[in-house]
């Protein structure tokens, strides 16, 4: 992640931005003028460099992040403890989620039998072949889930006086609006905070209304629903502390943050982000693991915390906020 | 026409009102003018031939025809007082239960009480009443101890009865059933039936069931329903209708031959009735196996020590465990077993494109496919790598070996359906053309033969399959038969097949049979794994039972199969002691004396 940040530096970065001293001195190649934002090779800076890895890392612990929450969570059950109103989108999640392995295991039984007609398995000429048997059976297998969720009850609804129907969609989509212009004007350093907060939160809460009387029309019990403890609790207050106390580094001083590339200077460590960091790490030692033990059912509840939560908070931590 | 029974709701738990369907853009309609009615707690067995409409019938119940699949509806389908025209399958879910063909298919969740619990959450049962039904059903099936297992794991019978339990649970008083057993081993199967019956005699519920295996239902039936390829419909009691039926199980063709009316169903029954069957058989034995192609000499494939081994590292299946096994040119083996017990990986380790991490496989013949093939068949072999191979086998093995006999999994693909022809579970795997006539051509070119000889292979196997059909619209019966010709026109002298039977109805079976043993007569050695006991009593020569990856009992089928209760044919169990193991070999007894049956009566 890290090399392709710095090649990609080295390739169409060559403009002496960044400052300090130049480190590579490659000739920049002429562009028609088509192309005119973009500049090939050039002088290297030790600057951009370190721009470019610093980048880079921000994009390796984002990913590091997501992985260790992959780990940690299990999708299934956060599905469960969405709100009502989106079961039908979880739903289908969940069948993506188990129809992936289907498929996996469909290409596998189809490239063996392909052998038996001593085709080719690879390059484009076997594409029809291992394709046109596994489409034909995932379709098949669509419809018979389909079947089997139908007569299993799926999608039954409560009967919903029509017009409560409607105001819960519009107020979804105002909501969602909302939210988006609100987060929009956060993000804009122009508008500022003061008139971004009160449209995100009147979206947010427009939108917990409209899911609300969406719920209404899905009548639903959950069989054992994953109780919410102590572990829980534990987690996303873990997520929590880490996102404030990054927010008040980075509002207290910001450069300790974002070290200076030009010049280059050694970054250096601020205890309140290193504590970030270490109590965003936190989860992994008090979420009880996934699947551990022989009887999963009762073993990871811890699964059904957000798994936002420890995620993507530390990632600002290590590159600086963005 | 049985008078339905009619519960304290006075009314029939399913009721076929003048019915017809028709499905966009078919010529004809898939079912005709049905009027049935299925009364309170009977177990109602529907049979036919395939493509008859039985499935659409099963579906009309619980109305996934026409509200999923499209098509037109007149008349009117009545299941526990809701018709299904105006109420679609998910408001019905409470009264009409539908496990489809693959049960495995239709698992949304992935363990066992989740899945179990799906249905109630759907119709938001309350959450104690939910966990106390799971248990209810966890102890109905009888699958209680399995209630934290991931459903990938689960055995076929397992599978199918969580089925079962998964839409029980939602507590319908209908349940409809699509082909239960027709994957499943016979001991499997049994729990599976024994599950039913018990629902049908202590709950009453209602059950609907299509098969094709009727030896396995029929005795447990109150109705059966005959579906006809007209989509007509005829139904009554289980004696009377298999009476005439062409597809009847062997007790039912016994008691023609031995005058039994009406005809008993069951083996017990059958046997009660059998004293003077046995006394008039007295002396008479079967014929004994005669094997019309069998050679004598080396045998065409030599297996030994094979091991074959699953994934890796602490999940390591050994899935066959050490076998030695010969087959002789102009036999037809059976292997059977439970599943899972190594039948198909030994067939995939001998044709040399599955693994095999241990042992020697040599075959005799496959001589190269005659000139003419020219450079395609160059490119197929280089493009196509050796599969992968126990490192330090010697390079004898490739240009001959010993005594003249190569090892498939040492050879390019070509070379190895040359030697051996596969026909795995899924035929529909090797087949991705538009057209059957495009397969065949394609078939030719792959195997260097002169064009049109796939077709003319596919005439002798199944006549009449027309050339511009698309595979996937052929039945079972016929797609079955175009791999196999496909696989035929490399002129392999060892021919497998894996589950050869698996929802074919009865003539396509018994054309199975006969197929087989003429592959027999040309003097190939033909391996079916199979569970389907009459048939291996009908077409094989040879048993060998597999258990844990090993082989547990090898012999002549008259020896092996009678003696074990889950693989004995009817008829042996009938007549036991005497060694009988079909009906066509007890009417050929009686009707010339001894030496009438023939080889050729096998068939």
């Amino acid at each position: 992640m890290i090399a392709v940040r710095l090649v990609f530096r080295v390739l169409f970065g060559g403009t002496g931005l960044g400052g300090g001293p130049v480190v590579l001195d490659l000739p920049r190649v002429p562009l028609p003028d088509l192309v005119s934002g973009v500049t090939l090779l050039g002088p290297v800076t030790a600057g951009s460099l370190l721009a470019g890895v610093y980048e880079g890392l921000r994009l390796a612990a984002v990913l590091v992040c997501l992985g260790a929450a992959n780990c940690l969570a299990d999708a299934r059950r956060l599905l469960r403890a969405v709100p009502g109103a989106l079961a039908e989108v979880s739903t289908a999640v969940v069948i993506a989620l188990t129809a992936a392995p289907q498929l996996v295991d469909s290409v596998r039984r189809v490239r063996r039998a392909r052998r038996l007609r001593a085709g080719s398995t690879e390059g484009l000429r076997a594409l029809p072949a291992v394709l046109s048997p596994v489409l034909a059976d995932a379709l098949d297998r669509c419809l018979s889930l389909a079947g089997a969720m139908a007569v299993r009850g799926y999608g039954r609804t409560a009967d919903v006086p029509r017009r409560t129907r409607r105001a819960s969609g519009a107020l979804l989509v105002a909501g969602l609006l909302g939210t988006c212009l609100g987060l929009a004007a956060l993000l804009d350093p122009t508008a500022g905070a003061a008139s971004g907060l009160p449209l995100l939160g009147a979206g947010a809460l427009l939108a917990v209304v409209g899911l609300r009387l969406a719920s209404a029309r899905v009548r639903r019990t959950a069989h054992r629903p994953d109780p919410w403890g102590a572990p829980e609790w534990a987690v996303c207050a873990a997520g929590a502390a880490s996102a404030a106390a990054m927010a008040l580094a980075s509002a207290l001083d910001p450069a300790a943050l974002a070290p200076s590339t030009a010049p280059p200077v050694w970054p250096e460590p601020s205890p309140l982000a290193l504590a970030a960091v270490l109590v965003a790490a936190l989860p992994a030692v008090l979420a009880p693991r996934p699947g551990g033990g022989d009887r999963p059912r009762r073993t990871h509840r811890a699964a059904a915390r957000p798994a936002g939560t420890p995620g993507r908070r530390p990632a600002p931590a290590l590159g600086g906020p963005s | 026409m049985i008078a339905p029974g009619r519960g304290p709701g006075g009314a029939p738990a399913v009721r076929f009102d003048r019915v017809t369907l028709t499905y966009p853009g078919a010529p004809a309609p898939a079912l005709r003018d049905v009027d049935l009615e299925v009364g309170e707690g009977e177990l109602c067995l529907v049979a036919g031939p395939t493509g008859s409409g039985k499935s659409t019938l099963l579906g009309a119940v619980c109305g996934l025809v026409p509200h999923l699949t499209g098509g037109e509806l007149v008349g009117e389908v009545v299941v526990a007082g809701a018709s299904t025209r105006r109420t679609p399958p998910r408001d019905l879910a409470h009264l009409v239960g539908h496990v489809g063909q693959d049960p495995v298919a239709g698992f949304v969740t992935d363990s066992v009480e989740d899945e179990l619990a799906y249905a109630m959450e759907q119709l938001a049962v309350p959450a104690p009443a939910m966990r106390r039904r799971v248990e209810e059903v966890l102890d109905l099936l009888g699958i209680a101890d399995l209630r934290d297992r991931p459903l990938r794991t689960l055995s076929g019978g397992q599978a199918q009865r969580v089925a079962i339990g998964s839409v029980l649970a939602a507590g319908p008083r209908v349940l409809v059933l699509d082909e239960p057993t027709s994957a499943l081993d016979p001991t499997a199967a049994e729990e599976v039936l024994a599950a039913l019956v018990r629902l049908v005699h202590d709950l009453a519920v209602t059950v609907v069931v299509a098969e094709h295996r009727l030896e396995r239902v029929v005795q447990h039936a109150d109705r059966v329903v005959l579906v006809g390829r007209d989509g007509r419909v005829r139904d009554g009691e289980p004696a009377e209708m298999m009476r005439h039926h062409d597809g009847a199980p062997p007790v039912v063709e016994l008691a023609r031959t031995a005058g039994w009316d009406p005809p008993p169903l069951s083996v017990r029954d059958a046997r009660r009735l059998a004293g003077p069957l046995a006394e008039a058989l007295g002396d008479l034995r079967p014929p004994p196996p005669a094997t019309p192609g069998r050679q004598d000499g080396p045998p065409l494939l030599r297996s030994r020590d094979v091991v074959v081994v699953h994934g890796g590292g602490a999940g390591a299946v050994r899935a066959v465990a050490g076998v030695d096994l010969d087959l002789a040119a102009g036999e037809v083996v059976a292997l059977m077993g439970r599943n899972g017990s190594g039948k198909s990986s030994l067939l995939w380790a001998w044709q040399g494109s599955g693994p095999r991490a241990g042992g020697e496989v040599g075959v005799l013949g496959g001589e190269a496919p005659e000139a003419g093939a020219g450079s395609r068949r160059a490119r197929a072999v280089r493009r196509w790598p050796a599969a992968p191979r126990r490192p330090g086998r010697g390079a004898a093995d490739r240009r001959g070996g010993v005594d003249g006999r190569r090892d498939p999994g040492a050879l390019p693909a070509p070379a190895a359906r040359a030697l051996v022809g596969l026909v795995p579970q899924t035929p529909g795997d090797l087949l991705y053309l538009p057209t059957v006539g495009q397969e065949c051509a394609q078939a030719d070119a792959e195997s260097g033969r002169p064009r049109g000889a796939c077709r003319a292979l596919l005439d002798e196997v199944a006549p009449g399959v027309p050339d511009e059909r698309h595979p996937r619209d052929l039945s079972e019966g016929q797609r079955l038969a175009l791999v196999l010709a496909v696989q035929l026109a490399a002129a392999p002298r060892v021919v497998l097949l894996d589950e050869p039977t698996r929802g074919l109805d009865e003539e396509a079976k018994r054309r199975v049979g006969e197929v087989v043993r003429e592959l027999a007569a040309q003097g190939r050695a033909v391996v079916l794994a199979t569970h389907d006991v009459e048939l291996v009593a009908a077409a094989a020569d040879r048993v060998v039972v597999m258990a844990q990856g090993r082989v547990v009992a090898d012999g002549p089928t008259a020896e092996v199969v009678a003696a074990s209760p889950a693989f004995a044919p009817q008829t042996a169990k009938v007549l036991a002691p005497q060694p009988w193991l079909t009906p066509q070999q007890v009417r050929a007894a009686l009707a010339g004396g001894p030496g009438a049956g023939t080889a050729g009566e096998r068939a």
